[in-house]
């Protein structure tokens, strides 16, 4: 018998799947932690000092690339997977009534993550693309981030995209979170109900603090 | 227990063969007894149709105690209709009201294609077990049976995971198609008994592969097939196989 | 023709020895070139299939469902005997024996009884082996049951589907043999008639039920594994496929069919809610182990069961037969549950039913429960709760499919039993070699007759059907193959095989012609009526002898007025149906036939006109000390033949539960 090399295999990419997402889910940490400081109300000095150290400091320069490609990774892995699967039922089921077996948001990753993905292009446009670059021009602060930040998210139009986005991550986050583990076979009778809590905590949690932030930005509570 | 009376509305998936196209038809059935296993209530339709010279409606089915794994219906949406842990000969007409409409058609999988009306051909999970879903012991080979002892809790264990009755609800009820659960039963089965031990890391692979080959779809965690399982397989025997796999690919030699 | 059941000379237990020292080998170079057909992949079919690929020969193997993993088999609840002694209750190979001939009610064969106790032990080691999950303690060893008529636990058991295991494991060993390319499968495909050439099995017909077309298969030998004929009773506890078609092609050909009239009802199965019922569902034999059977004392009580209190119910088994009380064989416990019924005192709305009441385990558990947790003080309600967790435990996948079939919570009400048809002792006649009066036909596990007697014990099938496939027909059939090394392999557009074909198509044709009015599946109804009527749980000549020319009417009926839909060739159950049903209304008539002839009573063949003062079956064991094996003549004509049972190691004697 022919045996599959393990990233050829089905359940080889699924991992590849779940780690990059294990890898984005503390890389969200990160960032909400980051954005986080913005809650101190120090008129940005927290946070600016944080985007500093960011773009500054070689080995989160190298992470970043790192992250863009386990977003890539992530992304790439999951669309094909999606094709892929599309094909495998070439006569659909005239009736189906899989709320009674399923989540919604289980069936609907690719949807959500395809939000999510729109979201992204926005927000890189947005908010790191060519001006951060255009930021610290020979390390002199051109543009404050903080500023920048404040501004975006003074727009309502902004705002109401920023929270769709996260709500969309958070029902992605629901339903990844306990899969990245059940994928990379950590199921256990004592542990996997912990696991499943940390992820709705995370879920609802980690969003949810994106979603203040903007709010008290947008209504001013921060200056 | 009330037993009743009740008319229902058929709508029934009818394909000649495997290359027809196949459409529904409609079929009303009257006083259907309570009491009446789903077979029964489709063998007093069939019955009226033969009478009326038309061809009755083929679906599997054998031992009608919930065991042979044939019967294949997938009624209102679900793999099986609406009872839970109950293949089709099991579910009981008091599942229904009167007036009801009941929607039935074949499991629905690339790797299962329809052989006429309600028949599917399951013959990949065959092959799939052809692949691996053995333990290499010729007969007459055997120790005595007590020279092992096994833990309880994984002889247990491997039982619920070989209780699978190789039906394909899984497959019917996954969005992607995925045969994982079934695959990973006779996986976690073999894994966790010393038995299974020497071929633990081929047999693995192999079943994989053949799975991909038949063209299953992957696993996305939606966990369907758990909720649907007859046999209320658990969703810890995939997780024990993606382990078991990637165990066994990253440590292999080839 | 004489019967020789060719059984080896010297003493019992060194019978099976003796003949494997002595018996022909085919060399292994040989056996790739020796074709073996086997038809039914039960646990005989499969493991002989298995053993057989293993050894080198070149198998085909036919079933007529869509995997081999669906064989009825697969049904199976209890469990599976074997005389290992792991509870060391005085259990050995000749009390195993001994136990299974006095089942039997001492219509069985002793040599073949006690190789078949003799290879019980090697059945588990295989099967362990293969990793069949069987039930264990904690300390990590196979735990044991106990069921009807013996007093020891010798019954292995993976909750209440060892037959599912049990095969299982034989199908996955038959699947890696045909991955090696030793084991060729045909799926969906359902043998129609046997090959014969001077006299010797050589291939089968087999109708691809697919696409309809007729195929010929070759075959050094041909092995029959298709199960029992207990659906010419209609409703039974057989799969709905369950047929004796191969049986009967088989029989038609010149193989002896024995003790047909030697058909199983089992104590405890779900009564008949009505006309539309298709199947009866089995309640394992095990729930014996704790329930109590009983009918209020008084005729016709309507009372709920929890209103009738202790001293108003009686528990016919534990009062008729203290000795074994609700653990009596099979027979026994059906039949009395009957004459209770029949007496008025059955319960439910039909009448036909009788109590299997858990409430007396669920506390008995409960207590032992609570002691093991150290509770002291414990209310009657959490005593009751503890218990019901045990018995969950011990029988939950019973007792769901209780609650799903019939609605109520057996958990709090006593279920409601009734006997039904189970198993057939009866089937084609065979040697001491599994082999039939055909050379080269072999026949293998419920299909023949040869261990059970009159009567079959609980947990016995599944030995006997693995016996027979893992260690019987891999040794004997070598005896036969040996001289056919020189046999090569003959085409299928031999003579005889273009006549098989065109006779199997004329008779297609035929049924496909006669366009009538009724159903098939009407005429398998009114079959089922005729013989449980007056074949079923007692018999009588009159009875009979009305039966028999019922079931001639029927025939005649039946080839001019039966209505098939569809074509021949094309997937079409009704027709596949229908040949089965001409199959078991043609073996209805032999069954009646063997039954009037047979002037005693024994086992499951009990015969009103012969019974003691308290309603025990007797025996006649001068003039009926033997083998029924009829040869089929021409249509509606058999000749008998006996084949004398010689007992030289067991005192027959009148066999008593009480």
């Amino acid at each position: 018998m022919s045996k599959e090399s393990f990233f050829s295999s089905s359940i080889g990419r699924k991992i590849a799947v779940s780690l990059t997402g294990i890898f984005l889910i503390t890389f969200l940490l990160v960032h909400v932690g980051l954005n986080a400081t913005i809650l101190l109300n120090d008129g940005g000095e927290t946070f600016n000092a944080g985007a500093h150290f960011m773009a500054y400091n070689w080995l989160i320069r190298v992470m970043e690339v790192g992250l863009f490609a386990g977003f890539i990774l992530h992304i790439v892995l999951t669309l094909m997977l999606y094709f892929q699967n599309r094909t495998k039922r070439p006569v659909a089921y005239a009736k189906v009534d899989a709320k009674e077996n399923s989540r919604w948001y289980s069936r609907s990753m690719a949807l959500l993550g395809s939000l999510l993905l729109i979201f992204l292009v926005i927000h890189i446009n947005q908010f790191w693309s060519d001006k951060l670059v255009h930021v610290y021009i020979n390390g002199e602060q051109q543009i404050d981030a903080y500023t920048m930040v404040i501004e975006a998210l003074r727009n309502p139009i902004n705002l109401v995209i920023y929270i769709g986005a996260f709500i969309a991550l958070s029902y992605h986050l629901l339903h990844g979170f306990p899969s990245a583990f059940q994928t990379l076979g950590w199921n256990h009778k004592k542990y996997t109900p912990i696991i499943k809590k940390l992820g709705v905590i995370y879920s609802v949690f980690v969003p949810g603090l994106f979603c203040i932030i903007a709010l008290a930005i947008y209504f001013e509570f921060v200056q | 227990m009330e037993h009743y009376s009740m008319n229902l509305n058929l709508r029934i998936w009818r394909q000649k063969n495997k290359n027809d196209k196949g459409g529904f038809a409609d079929y009303k059935v009257e006083g259907i007894s309570s009491e009446m296993s789903f077979l029964e209530m489709i063998d007093v339709l069939n019955e009226r149709l033969i009478l009326e010279n038309t061809e009755p409606v083929a679906f599997d089915h054998d031992c009608r105690e919930g065991i042979c794994g044939s019967c294949s219906m997938y009624i209102n949406g679900r793999p099986h209709g609406p009872w839970h842990e109950t293949t089709t000969c099991q579910l009981h007409m008091r599942a229904f009201k009167d007036g009801d409409t009941i929607v039935v058609e074949p499991w629905r999988a690339k790797s299962f294609p329809v052989v006429k009306d309600l028949v599917v051909d399951r013959a990949a999970f065959d092959r799939i077990i052809q692949s691996g879903g053995y333990i290499s012991v010729n007969t007459g080979n055997a120790v005595d049976a007590n020279c092992i002892p096994i833990e309880k809790d994984k002889a247990d264990k491997a039982f619920a995971a070989a209780a699978c009755i190789g039906c394909g609800a899984c497959v019917a009820a996954c969005p992607n198609t995925s045969a994982m659960l079934f695959v990973s039963a006779k996986v976690s089965q073999l894994a966790l008994l010393p038995q299974g031990g020497p071929e633990r890391k081929t047999r693995v692979r192999n079943m994989v592969a053949q799975m991909d080959k038949e063209g299953f779809g992957s696993c996305t965690n939606i966990g369907a097939c758990e909720a649907e399982c007859p046999k209320g397989i658990s969703l810890e025997n995939i997780a024990r196989m993606n382990r078991e796999f990637t165990i066994a690919s990253l440590l292999s030699e080839d | 023709m004489a019967l020789n059941s060719k059984i080896p000379t010297g003493e019992l237990d060194k019978k099976w020895e003796e003949y494997k020292g002595h018996v022909k080998l085919v060399n292994p170079s040989n056996k790739r070139k020796l074709e073996i057909i086997i038809v039914g992949t039960g646990l005989a079919g499969a493991s002989a299939a298995a053993s057989l690929g293993e050894l080198g020969y070149k198998v085909k193997a036919f079933c007529f469902q869509d995997s081999p993993r669906r064989a009825h088999s697969i049904a199976a609840q209890g469990g599976i005997n074997a005389a290992k002694n792991y509870q060391n209750d005085g259990d050995s190979v000749y009390r195993l024996f001994y136990d299974t001939i006095k089942g039997g009610d001492y219509r069985a064969r002793e040599s073949n009884v006690h190789r078949l106790a003799e290879v019980s032990v090697n059945i588990i080691d295989q099967c362990v082996a293969q990793g069949v999950p069987f039930a264990r303690e904690y300390g990590g060893l196979l735990s044991n049951r106990s069921f009807g008529g013996t007093q020891v636990q010798r019954t292995f058991y993976a909750a209440g589907q060892t037959g599912q295991q049990l095969l299982l494991g034989a199908y996955s060993a038959l699947e890696r043999q045909v991955a090696l390319g030793n084991v060729t499968m045909y799926a969906r495909h359902e043998m129609l008639d046997v090959v014969t050439i001077e006299g010797k099995a050589r291939g089968i017909i087999a109708r691809n039920l697919v696409s309809g077309e007729l195929e010929r298969h070759f075959g050094h030998a041909v092995l029959l594994c298709s199960g029992g004929y207990g659906n010419v009773f209609y409703l039974s506890t057989n799969a709905m496929g369950s047929n004796v078609t191969a049986a009967w092609k088989a029989h038609k050909k010149g193989a002896y069919f024995a003790n047909p009239c030697f058909t199983q009802i089992h104590p405890t199965c779900i009564p008949v809610t009505g006309d539309h019922q298709s199947k009866l569902t089995l309640m394992s034999e095990s729930l014996r182990n704790d329930g109590r059977i009983w009918v209020p004392i008084a005729k016709g009580d309507t009372r709920k069961a929890s209103d009738i209190p202790e001293e108003e119910r009686d528990y016919y088994l534990e009062r008729r037969y203290p000795a074994f009380g609700n653990l009596v064989p099979r027979d026994v416990a059906s039949r009395a549950a009957k004459e209770r019924c029949d007496a008025g005192y059955g319960v439910g709305s039909s009448k036909m039913a009788v109590f299997l009441d858990f409430a007396d385990a669920i506390v008995r558990y409960g207590k032992i429960e609570a002691g093991k947790q150290g509770l002291e003080n414990v209310s009657k309600d959490r005593i009751v709760e503890l218990g019901k967790e045990v018995v969950k435990e011990k029988y939950g996948n019973l007792f769901d499919m209780y609650a799903k079939i019939t609605g109520e919570n057996p958990y709090e009400v006593p279920m409601r039993i009734y006997p039904a048809v189970h198993y057939t002792m009866g089937g084609l006649w065979v040697d001491y070699e599994l082999m039939t009066t055909v050379p080269g036909l072999y026949c293998l596990g419920e299909a023949n007759f040869s261990d059970h007697g009159a009567n079959r014990l609980g947990a016995s099938a599944l030995m006997q059907g693995l016996a027979d496939g893992y260690f019987v027909v891999p040794y004997t059939i070598g005896n036969y193959l040996a001289d056919e090394i020189r046999t090569t392999e003959i085409p299928t557009s031999h003579e005889a095989f273009e006549k098989t074909e065109a006779e199997v198509k004329e008779r297609l044709d035929k049924l496909m012609g006669i366009k009538g009015t009724q159903t098939v599946e009407s005429f398998h109804k009114r079959l089922g009526k005729i013989i449980w009527d007056k074949c079923g749980m007692a018999r009588n000549e009159e009875g009979l002898k009305s039966a028999i020319e019922e079931v001639r009417a029927l025939k005649k009926e039946f080839w001019s007025d039966v209505k098939i839909p569809g074509g021949i060739n094309e997937f079409n159950s009704e027709l596949d149906k229908a040949g089965r049903v001409a199959d078991l209304i043609e073996l209805g008539e032999l069954m009646c036939t063997d039954a009037l002839d047979r002037n005693e009573s024994c086992g499951g063949h009990f015969r009103e006109e012969y019974q003691t003062e308290d309603g025990e079956a007797l025996r006649d064991d001068e003039h009926y000390k033997y083998v029924a094996a009829w040869a089929f003549k021409s249509e509606g004509k058999w000749e008998l033949h006996k084949e004398d049972l010689i007992y030289e190691n067991i005192k027959i004697a009148a066999r008593s539960y009480k």
